[in-house]
């Protein structure tokens, strides 16, 4: 008889890093403030005192440097390494070991590497960290072939899809939301995993397709709950991996529903939420009732006031408002 | 200097006229427009690789560079795959998916040539960390260049290297150029071992073009690393006798002085001198070696020009490991 616990997204992600460090001795924890401290948001709490200082590494600020060594570690075929990006937003120090050496290594050398590497990082705004802590950036992930990119939003399915990926052979980029670890869920003690490229239909609805992720599922969900007493009917998809995209399970929704909004909590071009537009409009254009509207933050670096935050990120009733809208 | 087994020094010789053959065939069928790409040579660098492969085994690891034919060739990656792959010919190493910059060879240890300048060298410190967390007494070894040194990876993973006293050897290939700028404009030191003080580690600077002098230094950080005692830093002094590339006008330095250290300072010349001088190896045993490297690169040429391009659809393969569902390899 499965254990089901409401535990929260933090406490989520720690099971199933002491999983995976308790089944394969080749998975090893490296990153800033990640041994002693547990992790500045507490997801690797109690990892040293489990596993030792030799497989849970604190490492100097050098992103770069010790991102690399990961790949490399990868590529030698000797570890799996987990590391930890502290902030999205420092991806600008490491992005050359991330697009240029780890996305693409496997397919340069005709396909002969695994690089089953996993970089945990902490995206998004609402702490009022402004602007080069609450960034969104998954889409700079996104657009570099060669790297899988999961953004959950449950605590359930941070665990079965951290599970997956460090598990996987390739390097995937586990983005988790800064204003999501303090949420509770229930999640079964026992480990599992959920495969990457499920989308998860949060909430059933025959009106208005909503593709949002991560904090913004919660959102949406929240606005669904409230036009359900209207008698608008939404149907709420968390893709839970950006790459590899469930387009079947999106699309086959926006059929059903003929209307189609992405709430995206990140800047408005290029972005994840643009993609998905394009996705429908490209292979589900003849179900189209209404145009495709998104919800995303504007092309403005994230701003530090909590007034001005709040008006950055998209709020429930920007979501409220641009349902109705297509409808 | 210690005795070193004949067995070996014949290992070295192939090892250096292997290059530099392979490398001077490669530069003709460039002109001929056989090979597409950039071509950055290796000739003049021959004893870094020698002098240092000298002391690996299979099962250490190498990370390279732009101008890695010659480490490639000295771990004893496959040359034919090689030369097929600098063709861009399905038969490559790297399925014509690499090129010259991508050349890798994981069967040997040789975790990738590189294009961006410093960008292997935290793989190296990784693959030591591996070696290490699995208790073997393996090594790894990053070569780059000078410029490469002033790069963040080389402070960050030599850092992180001493810290964690990994087995690993930096070895700097100080060629005197950062394409065109040369080294008493890039920093002020006086050789670019000096960093090692930085970071608490051994730091030692070797004549590039003498093979017994890298040998030497080579096998004290190495056995160094596998005893577990750290990482060293390496610098060889060098000199790249082609330009930075194929094509390259070479207006940044003159040509008495590429002659001069064409003259002087060719580290094939002087290990044949050498081991003349010594009669350690005899006129005919050099002459047979060239031979035999000869026909091995004539074979990978002919390999390599009988080979099919790649098909198209292979476009699309081998981005990832582990398939999933949903749509992994996007295309409208």
């Amino acid at each position: 008889m499965a254990v089901v616990r409401e535990i929260t997204f933090a406490e989520a992600l720690n099971e199933a890093l002491d999983y995976e460090m308790s089944k394969d001795p080749k998975v090893v924890v490296m990153g800033e403030d990640v041994g002693r401290y547990g992790g500045i948001f507490g997801v690797t709490k109690g990892l040293i005192e489990k596993y030792g200082e030799e497989r849970v590494r604190d490492t100097p600020i050098a992103e770069s440097g010790f991102i690399g060594t990961g790949v490399g570690a990868a590529a030698s075929g000797l570890l799996r390494p987990v590391v930890e990006l502290m902030f999205i937003d420092f991806l600008g120090v490491a992005y050359d070991q991330i697009y240029n050496q780890a996305a693409k290594m496997r397919y340069m050398f005709g396909g002969k590497a695994k690089i089953p590497v996993v970089i945990r990082t902490v995206s998004g705004a609402g702490a009022s960290a402004a602007a080069q802590h609450s960034q969104s950036l998954h889409a700079l992930f996104i657009h570099v072939p060669g790297l899988k990119v999961v953004y959950p939003s449950t605590p359930y399915d941070a665990k079965g899809l951290l599970i997956s990926s460090i598990e996987d052979d390739d390097p995937v980029i586990f983005i988790e939301h800064k204003m999501l670890y303090g949420i509770k869920g229930p999640v079964p003690e026992e480990p599992y995993s959920i495969p990457l490229g499920e989308a998860d239909v949060k909430k059933e609805g025959k009106d208005v397709t909503v593709v949002a992720t991560a904090l913004m599922v919660h959102r949406a969900l929240e606005v669904a709950n409230k036009l359900e007493e209207e008698g608008i009917s939404v149907e709420v998809i968390d893709p839970r991996s950006l790459v590899p995209l469930d387009e079947e399970t999106i699309l086959n929704s926006i059929k059903k529903t003929g209307r189609l909004v992405v709430v995206d909590e990140a800047y408005p071009r290029c972005s994840f939420a643009t993609d998905i537009a394009a996705l429908a409009v490209n292979k589900a254009f003849d179900s189209l009732k209404a145009p495709v509207k998104l919800v995303t933050a504007p092309a403005t670096p994230v701003p530090f006031s909590p007034a001005l935050e709040k008006e950055w990120m998209p709020s429930t009733e920007k979501i409220e408002k641009t349902i109705r809208d297509v409808l | 200097m210690e005795e070193i087994p004949k067995e070996k020094l014949l290992w070295m010789y192939e090892t250096m006229v292997k290059i530099r053959e392979h490398e001077e065939r490669v530069a003709e069928l460039f002109a001929q427009g056989k090979i597409p790409g950039f071509v950055h040579l290796y000739i003049g660098e021959e004893a870094v690789a020698t002098g240092v492969m000298a002391h690996l085994r299979k099962e250490d690891f190498i990370t390279s560079t732009h101008r890695g034919h010659g480490h490639f060739i000295a771990k004893g990656g496959n040359i034919k795959a090689s030369m097929a792959e600098l063709f861009g010919k399905a038969t490559g190493i790297c399925k014509g998916k690499g090129g010259s910059m991508h050349i890798a060879d994981l069967d040997v240890g040789e975790l990738g040539a590189n294009g961006i300048v410093g960008g292997g060298i935290p793989h190296a410190v990784g693959a030591a960390l591996g070696i290490k967390l699995n208790g073997l007494d393996n090594v790894a070894v990053a070569f780059f260049g000078d410029g490469a040194s002033n790069q963040q990876n080389f402070h960050e993973a030599i850092n992180l290297a001493a810290i964690w006293k990994l087995p690993v050897v930096f070895v700097c290939e100080n060629n005197l150029y950062q394409i065109s700028l040369p080294y008493s404009r890039q920093q002020v030191i006086k050789s670019v071992a000096e960093r090692a003080a930085a970071y608490g580690i051994p730091g030692v600077s070797v004549d590039g073009q003498d093979v017994f002098a890298v040998y030497e230094v080579a096998k004290e950080a190495i056995e160094r690393a596998r005893k577990g005692e750290g990482p060293t830093l390496i610098e060889a002094k060098t000199y790249r006798f082609r330009g930075q590339f194929e094509g390259d006008p070479q207006v940044y330095r003159s040509k008495e002085e590429v002659e001069w250290w064409k003259q002087n300072k060719d580290p094939i010349v002087l290990f044949e001198r050498t081991v003349l001088e010594k009669g350690l190896l005899s006129k005919d045993e050099l002459d047979e070696v060239r031979e035999k490297v000869k026909k091995e690169i004539e074979e990978a040429i002919k390999f390599a020009e009988e080979s099919p391009w790649p098909k198209p659809e292979e476009v699309l393969e081998d981005v990832f490991s582990t398939p999933t569902k949903g749509e992994l390899v996007w295309q409208w």
